[in-house]
């Protein structure tokens, strides 16, 4: 938004406040971001930048809470780091188990979600769906419905049918998540279908290919990208949740959340700094992806980039 | 497709590997706390049996059994609870009977009924540690150092914020000692429904000055960050932070209330076997003494006394430092559990209701 | 395409068209479409039906929970299942006699009948705790009572009342004959801070004790000041998005997505960094030299630190919408403003910002929709004033486990967030709700 050759004084000084306004709120927007992850490599054991650091002394920055994230709840942490020692980091450490619980849930979640999603919008974006707003809405409630109330039904749902005892690890907890990622599937799919020429899937049956095939050849592949969203986007809902898990997951159940959360709760180390510094750089890789993929669609669909 | 299948199947080896089943899960209140009796019972427990032990916590570990057992969704097979709600639990059917022949008796042949102290033994209950909870500050913020649980309550003379724990049991008792009630008469004034008004009323007046702590690992943390200038805590918590990380922690230990810690095993426990054995095991003479090596808690069993040496650095003597040695004693209070057994629900039910308005 | 045009043309015609195989073509339209509809609703059906199951049952039978409360009248042994009625010779002795009667020597019988029954099947905490629920401080009566039952000899009345002279209380009569039914709408009431007195009329708890209206009032308050700050700090940057071209804003437009797909968690963690005493801001505003080291700014564990986060965490979802209303909006309407003569506040007032209205609409209300269900930032912190209704509701289902509370606290705030969906998807339209 240039500001006009013509514009007053009086304008000209509004544009540059108004310019450095919007600076002070994307300030407020990423600095909380940013500040973890310097503090994530502070030698002390504080929240705040110790002189040391402040002058760029390199005493001043370590790498001990990375290290602490491997070593925390090992057998036997002070072995030399050889094989036996990786594998009891694989075994025992407290936040790599914590990870791979997280990623198995996050996964098998997101599989559930973005299959039965992607289906559902298929229907959804037919003009002759029956009833499409009510049922919209209740698929898209799960997003809405605030999540205490999601986690304490489930709770008493959960127990009641004893799903502890059928002898899937997690079940609980997945089927929570994928309810809970199911709203973004529904939004991202039925966006990219919004544009969807319709004339293709017509083309391709009247040339022979049954709906299975047209689905997989012609509509799948334009519609990717949404899928693959939406799929990021249920992924990253599982991998961050932790009311449902705090409730609905044995105790023995940990996630990579919960155990920030415990974390935060008890005792804040820098430890949960670095595991956040880890996560922020997760997003910007899962960010860069949607990028890549919003335009990949767009191009696809023919939509131009102005 | 390739690419799923070999996600699939990592996912499923890590399932395996992260999900132990058979693992004996004991809930207990985290920090240094869980610290110690992970080095004392759970390493030794699993190198001598080949028994995994999980060790998980809580705030208070009495609260998620009564909720697992209810809902009839019980993963806990131990857990670590203070003497009144062992015997609330138990009153309320929602613990397993201990068998107590399962014990081993002392090394010297006395059977566990009189080598446990006074009460340790419960019919769902076996004591492993006596913990105390008093009052501590920080040497560094604190202009005068307080010398009784009266200052707690003075913000005049000694300003700054104080974490309480987010519960009635023990407020309610030191407000009471604070307001000028000797130890041995609070618990018959907190029978009254003028006493709890009083004891209220004493906690009201400093009210705006609490930080509510829930976790035993959060005071000591409060204390060290300057958040708070005093708080109450469990005293083992506040040791370690003292004398393990060198913080400028000081307890007062007038007005002290001393409480079991006791280990229970909630009905429909998933492990109940192993649980017993995880109990009989970790409340033998030599393991209650190896623990108080790692915490400033005295051990259940008289035979553990004096094998009580130095703390793990190697150089504390932890006599003194235990809440039951005599110099710390001269206005101590033994929590009266029957009274709590009773109380604590519409004791909590009115703090709550005070806390919210 | 609709019936009637169908039907128009065809009136007066004594053979209706019909298709190759001689159906009616009208028919067969209508056999098409409804395979058509009956083929959609397949696709969805899969999705509906785990919904339904994993979501809707699960909440409804949660809110059963709030009419619903067996406490005073079945036991159920945990480990066996064996279900004990409990209070059977009470539940006669309240049928017997109408509401009101003073408890005579036979209602006493029966209430030491009822003990003994107790403290075989170990119930006593259970009855006492739901008698407790709605007259504080008789739980102990009934633990204390069913301790003693074996040994309580007639007169009945004399020995219980020698236990506690508060047996007699009519107030503790009165909930107990309405405890006696399983279904009650009591805990609804006391989500109001309303209770029962001992004639049965709704009253308002003592002041001492009104906890939840303040709390559904502190919650709307803040989610309204969440909202209204969220708004005034997304106008501007969503106005500055939409104005630069496209290859500027997509890259600023990071820095707003960038929070936004950032774990809650580490969100809230950063806040509490730089909010806390020895934090970030504190200690720059020490380092700076406009504060002293004695007088740190108390910025968490209070309302504050709750507001302050929680308008970080939904800043975007108020960005996005305004943004994408922002867009779209042609800039020549604010040039022909200006060049009839308007000020420059004028056009903006009277030309730009009523176009944005609906963006203004919908990021509102997602927000504040977000913002009146938070639970896990005013938990960490929010400290003791910070806390908001949905943390209650954690609260009476993991601390004073009095479930059935917790799910008359959560009808009615499901109750309100359902009428502001219902409004959302009136005025805004579900299918406009769109990510990033």
């Amino acid at each position: 938004m240039a500001l006009p050759k013509h514009a007053s004084r009086l304008e000209r000084i509004w544009h540059y406040t108004y310019l450095a306004i919007c600076g002070a709120i994307f300030l407020f927007l990423m600095a909380p971001i940013l500040i973890v992850m310097p503090l994530s490599f502070n030698a002390e054991p504080y929240f705040t930048f110790t002189d040391k650091m402040l002058s760029l002394d390199p005493e001043g920055y370590s790498t001990r809470w990375y290290d602490l994230l491997l070593t925390f709840g090992m057998l036997a942490s002070d072995a030399p780091r050889d094989w036996s020692w990786w594998q009891d980091v694989w075994a025992n450490s407290a936040w790599i188990n914590a990870a791979k619980n997280s990623i198995v849930i996050g996964l098998f979640s997101t599989i559930i979600s973005t299959t039965l999603g992607t289906i559902a919008a298929l229907g959804l974006s037919r003009p002759e769906m029956p009833g499409r707003r009510l049922i919209m809405a209740i698929l898209i409630s799960p997003m809405i419905v605030p999540i205490i109330i999601v986690a304490t039904g489930l709770f008493f749902f959960y127990s009641s049918i004893s799903i502890q005892n059928w002898g899937i690890p997690y079940l609980g907890v997945i089927l929570a998540h994928a309810t809970l990622g199911i709203p973004f599937v529904i939004i991202t799919v039925t966006a990219t279908l919004v544009g969807f020429d319709r004339s293709l899937t017509r083309a391709a049956a009247s040339m022979g290919a049954d709906p299975i095939t047209t689905f997989l050849r012609v509509q799948m592949p334009l519609i990717l990208p949404g899928i693959i969203s939406g799929a990021l986007f249920a992924f990253v809902t599982s991998f961050d949740e932790v009311v449902v898990v705090l409730f609905v997951g044995g105790l023995d159940e940990q996630t990579i959340p919960r155990q920030m959360w415990n974390g935060i709760r008890e005792q804040i180390s820098p430890a949960i700094l670095s595991v956040a510094t880890i996560l922020v750089l997760i997003s910007v890789t899962l960010l860069a992806t949607i990028e890549l993929l919003r335009r990949r669609s767009e191009r696809l669909r023919g939509i131009k980039q102005s | 497709m390739k690419l799923t299948t070999v996600l699939l199947t990592t996912a499923l080896t890590s399932v395996t590997f992260a999900a132990h089943a058979a693992d004996v899960t004991v809930l207990s209140w985290g920090g240094s706390y869980a610290k110690s009796q992970e080095e004392a019972y759970h390493k030794p427990f699993t190198a001598a049996t080949g028994i995994k032990i999980n060790s998980v916590d809580a705030g208070n570990p009495a609260t998620p059994i009564k909720a697992q057992v209810e809902a009839g969704n019980v993963s806990i097979d131990v857990a670590d609870v203070e003497f009144s709600d062992a015997v609330r639990l138990c009153d309320e059917g929602l613990l397993e009977e201990i068998d107590l022949s399962i014990l081993p008796d002392a090394p010297d042949g006395t059977p566990p009924e009189e080598d446990f102290i006074e009460g340790a033994l419960q019919d769902c209950a076996v004591a492993n540690i006596v913990f105390s909870t008093v009052m501590s500050y920080n040497t560094e913020t604190n202009a005068t150092a307080p010398d009784s649980i009266d200052d707690f309550f003075n913000t005049t003379d000694f300003p700054g914020k104080r974490g309480l724990r987010k519960t009635a049991k023990a407020n309610l008792e030191m407000a009471l000692m604070a307001d000028g009630v000797p130890a041995s008469e609070v618990y018959s004034i907190l029978e009254t429904d003028e006493g709890v008004d009083r004891a209220f009323a004493k906690l009201d007046s400093i009210k705006d000055d609490i930080v509510w702590w829930e976790a035993g690992a959060q005071p000591p943390q409060l204390l060290a960050d300057g958040e708070v200038v005093m708080s109450t805590a469990y005293n083992g918590r506040i040791f370690n932070a003292a004398v393990g990380e060198g913080q400028p922690l000081e307890i007062v230990w007038d007005g002290q209330i001393l409480d079991f810690d006791l280990f229970v095993i909630p009905k429909g426990a998933p492990n109940k076997e192993d649980a017993m054995k995880f109990v009989a095991f970790a409340t033998d003479t030599q393991r209650l003494a190896d623990q108080a090596s790692w915490i400033a808690y005295g051990p259940a069993r008289k035979s553990s006394g004096p094998l009580v040496g130095l703390y793990s650095d190697g150089k504390t003597e932890m006599a003194p430092h235990m809440p039951t040695a005599d110099a710390n004693l001269s206005n101590a209070l033994v929590n009266d559990f029957e009274f709590w057994v009773d109380k604590d629900a519409e004791l909590n039910e009115r703090f709550n209701a005070w806390l919210a308005s | 395409m609709s019936d009637a045009s169908l039907d128009a043309p065809l009136a007066g015609q004594s053979s209706a068209l019909t298709t190759a195989n001689g159906q009616p073509l009208k028919q067969a339209l209508m056999h098409a479409q409804a395979h058509a509809k009956r083929r959609a609703f397949y696709l969805v059906a899969p999705l509906l039906a785990f919904i339904v199951i994993t979501f809707i049952v699960p909440i409804g039978q949660m809110l059963h929970r709030s009419v619903y409360n067996p406490g005073f009248s079945l036991h159920t042994n945990v480990s066996t299942g064996v279900e004990t009625p409990l209070m059977t010779n009470l539940k006669v002795w309240f049928k017997e006699n109408p509401d009101g009667t003073e408890p005579d020597e036979a209602a006493f019988a029966a209430l030491a009948k009822d003990l003994l029954v107790l403290r075989e099947v170990k119930a006593a905490g259970q009855a006492g705790t739901r008698i407790n629920y709605e007259l504080s401080g008789s739980r102990s009566m009934f633990t204390k009572a069913a301790r003693r039952a074996k040994r309580l000899e007639p007169p009945y009345k004399e020995a219980i009342l020698d236990l506690d002279k508060d047996w007699s209380d009519p107030a503790l009569w009165r909930v107990m004959r309405d405890a006696t039914s399983p279904y009650t709408m009591n805990f609804y009431l006391a989500a109001l801070d309303r209770t029962k007195d001992e004639t049965g009329s709704v009253t308002k708890v003592p002041e001492n004790r009104q906890v939840y209206v303040k709390l559904f009032q502190r919650t709307l308050f803040l989610s309204i000041l969440i909202t209204f700050l969220c708004f005034v700090l997304a106008y501007p940057v969503a106005h500055l998005l939409a104005t630069l071209p496209l290859s500027k804003s997509n890259l600023l437009m990071i820095l707003v997505l960038l929070p936004f797909w950032t774990s809650l968690l580490v969100r809230t963690t950063s806040w509490m960094v730089l909010l806390q005493g020895q934090g970030v801001v504190n200690d720059t505003l020490v380092g700076m030299g406009l504060l002293d080291d004695g007088n740190r700014l108390q910025m968490m564990y209070n309302q504050l630190g709750t507001v302050i986060s929680m308008t970080h965490i939904l800043l975007p979802f108020m960005i996005l919408p305004l943004y994408s209303v922002m867009r779209p909006i042609n800039p020549s309407y604010v040039r022909a403003a200006r060049s009839l003569g308007a000020t420059s506040w004028t056009a903006f007032r009277r030309i730009y910002f009523p176009q944005t209205l609906p963006g203004i609409g919908a990021g509102a209300l997602l927000v504040f929709i977000l913002s009146v269900g938070y639970y896990i930032t005013p938990a960490l912190v929010g400290g003791a004033d910070g806390q908001l209704i949905s943390n209650l509701i954690a609260f009476h289902m993991q601390q004073s486990l009095n479930w059935s509370l917790a799910a008359a606290l959560a009808a009615l705030l499901l109750g309100g967030i359902l009428i502001l969906y219902w409004l959302y998807d009136r005025l805004v339209g579900i299918d406009n709700l769109k990510l990033g």
